[in-house]
């Protein structure tokens, strides 16, 4: 094989796999054992970012991009066309290797357009997974995808090699899956997901009883949805995040702002813009239900479909929400500390630790990281100074957006350009 | 000020221990303590030149273990920031230790406390970088090489890492800056200093030290992380943040765009 063959292989089919989003590499446990290669039993790790700012940890390729399937959506679909590769079993264990071996990746991620059938296709990224455990002794991050319509044995198998399997829901509701990708029917996706889901439980269950029980998908499972390109809403999107989270024990939902890559009269033109702002939102949405006890009905209902986009969810939340403020610091308890503005879940043990020795005011927040431009609304601490003025939510809201600078805020904010 | 001391040592960190200990023993008001490798006029304390004593830097290293086991990352991170005065700041934060009766590594409300968790926060912050940012080339020899220049002297650090995560291949670590590296040689790490000529470095120059296959993959990794990226979702505000500029000329993805 040609190096500037593989070169050019390598071209295509990262390029083809760049839309799936998920790059992460951690909560995986698998150490090093026998003088191998590799570990993933630390936190995860970015070796470099690309120029659009997305972390660059696993090689993230397709196995092939040539596929029986014609989702509208997607850049590899059969009436695309585009420039066809397919990389053999070999060529991406070498691959893997030698970057490993560089300490360009935590390990591989691979991907692949459906050939022949969904089982042919995962038969192959099995294979490829197999080859680096068994003959590679490779310890590292291997995250591969569970081609929809895949029989269960072969998911089993998949676990055994991979710390971590995802399929793509793509399209938040059934019926923006019907409209783009005909072909696919929605119990596909959700079979491998369901299988993987239970053997998790019977390795973990199994793993109480016999210690040496292999292990099975250790970095559990994730999918990701498309958003912006049918017409669904922000509550659309979360409560089937939730119902993902919840029903099938996903470690992750990703957000992906679609990213135009076809004239199709069903979708955003190309050269739309892709929706960064709201995809932000989303993620910031998804830590709140994740990190900091909020419920999703309290975030997003039919009174409030859709998310705020000059604000932050949680200052969204908040100033609906005026009656349960303002929050004493100095007592409150941490699930109440998790909910004011401005206040993360870096800061909250830290107050909590802090004010063991002495009663927190305003220079102790500042320095531990609050940001009190929004904090200070909301609580009390131990100084006479704080806001007692009953000020109403939009009140609160213009104050904020006047004193800070949002990353974003170019995109909504047009009556500052009146300055320049 | 009546007997303000100031101690120096030889730069290792059971000598700063040592010091440690010293101003412990004689109850002196210790008014800096510093490397040798820094000359200071002290000019209103007298000087006292530490031995490096390692039974005398364990017994503080224990005490403070038992103090609070959490302090100790705490001053070992901080210490290897190099920051200006950080052994009189780690000086005043032991004291600070073995006064108190709780734990106060977590008084995140006293100014001494945060200002020793931020400075170890951010060597961690380095050391994590630096696990992500070598970038090993195969040198004729047989060796995985990568120089690095950190921020702070996180080669201690990072040992175990690459240790536990590249146990089958040789692997040598050289800090530019320090003039020291790690190296691996299948059975245990050891300190080694190199006289380092100019084509080691991460250069765009093709050197003959290195295997010829290395620039092919150098060539294949630049291409992948070319083509990984996604055009209209540019952001290199963002990308800058992650990937600082000081760092660029040693990962051989960013070293066209220098």
């Amino acid at each position: 094989m040609s190096f500037e063959r593989t070169l050019e292989k390598l071209t295509i089919l990262a390029d083809a796999a760049k839309y799936d989003v998920s790059c992460s590499s951690s909560g995986s446990k698998r150490t090093n054992t026998n003088k191998g290669l590799g570990d993933s039993s630390g936190m995860g790790i970015c070796h470099s970012y690309t120029e659009d700012g997305r972390c660059v940890s696993l090689l993230k390729i397709l196995l092939t991009n040539h596929c029986i399937f014609d989702c509208a959506y997607c850049v590899t679909r059969k009436s695309n066309d585009i420039q066809r590769a397919a990389f053999k079993i070999q060529e991406v264990v070498d691959l893997t290797i030698d970057f490993y071996r560089r300490n360009y990746i935590e390990g591989l991620f691979l991907s692949s357009g459906i050939f022949k059938s969904p089982d042919y296709t995962m038969e192959r990224l099995i294979a490829v997974a197999k080859k680096l455990r068994t003959e590679e002794n490779f310890n590292g991050y291997i995250h591969l995808k569970s081609i929809p319509g895949a029989s269960d044995e072969l998911m089993r198998e998949a676990g055994l090699y991979a710390d971590r399997l995802s399929v793509n829901i793509e399209v938040p509701t059934i019926s923006g899956l019907k409209l783009l990708a005909p072909d696919k029917k929605h119990e596909d996706f959700i079979k491998p997901m369901l299988k993987v889901k239970n053997e998790i439980i019977q390795y973990g269950e199994e793993r109480k009883i016999i210690k040496s029980t292999p292990k099975y998908a250790p970095a559990g499972q994730s999918t990701q949805m498309i958003i912006g390109a049918t017409g669904e809403s922000d509550k659309d999107i979360m409560y089937s995040a939730t119902h993902y989270y919840k029903n099938y024990n996903m470690k992750r939902v990703y957000y992906s702002g679609y990213v135009p890559v076809a004239e199709d009269s069903r979708l955003p033109a190309i050269g739309t813009q892709v929706p960064m702002l709201r995809e932000n939102r989303l993620y910031q949405t998804d830590w709140l239900l994740r990190f900091y006890g909020f419920g999703v009905r309290e975030l997003l209902n039919n009174d409030h479909p859709n998310l705020d986009i000059d604000i932050d969810p949680k200052l969204s939340w908040a100033l609906r929400n005026l009656q349960q403020f303002p929050v004493d610091i100095n007592k409150a308890e941490k699930q109440i500390l998790a909910r004011i503005p401005g206040i993360g879940m870096k800061s909250v043990p830290k107050i909590i630790s802090a004010r063991r020795f002495r009663k927190l005011n305003w220079e102790h927040l500042k320095n531990i990281g609050v940001a009190l431009n929004r904090a200070k609304y909301f609580i009390v601490c131990d100084s006479s100074h704080w806001e007692r003025r009953d000020m109403d939510a939009n009140i609160i809201k213009g104050r904020i957006l006047q004193n800070s600078v949002g990353k974003f805020r170019k995109e909504y904010g047009s009556q500052l350009s009146l300055f320049n | 000020m009546e007997n303000a001391k100031t101690l120096i040592y030889d730069g290792s960190f059971n000598g700063f221990l040592t010091s440690i200990f010293v101003a412990f023993e004689e109850k002196a008001h210790i008014a800096d303590i510093h490397k040798n490798t820094i000359s200071q006029n002290a000019l209103f304390s007298e000087t006292e030149t530490i031995i490096t004593h390692v039974d005398k830097a364990k017994r503080v290293w224990n005490g403070i273990q038992k103090k609070d086991h959490n302090a100790m990352k705490n001053i070992y991170f901080a210490y290897l920031s190099e920051t200006n005065g950080i052994e009189l700041l780690l000086y005043r934060y032991i004291r600070k230790l073995f006064a108190n009766h709780t734990s106060i590594h977590s008084d995140y409300s006293d100014g001494l406390v945060l200002k020793i968790n931020q400075l170890a926060k951010s060597v961690s912050r380095e050391k994590h970088r630096m696990e992500a940012f070598v970038r090993f080339q195969l040198a004729q020899d047989d060796i995985y090489f990568a120089t690095i220049e950190p921020d702070f002297d996180v080669l201690p650090l990072i040992s175990k890492h690459f240790r536990s995560r590249y146990a089958d291949q040789q692997w040598l670590i050289y800090d530019v800056k320090r003039h020291y590296g790690i190296f691996y040689d299948l059975e245990k790490v050891e300190i080694v200093s190199l006289d380092l000529n100019e084509n080691y470095a991460n250069s765009i120059h093709k050197s003959d030290n290195f295997v010829h296959e290395e620039y092919s993959y150098q060539e294949l990794w630049n291409n992948y992380f070319k083509s990984t990226n996604i055009k209209s979702r540019i952001n290199l505000t963002l990308h800058t943040q992650h990937v600082p500029k000081r760092y660029w000329k040693y990962l051989s993805e960013k070293r066209q765009a220098i």
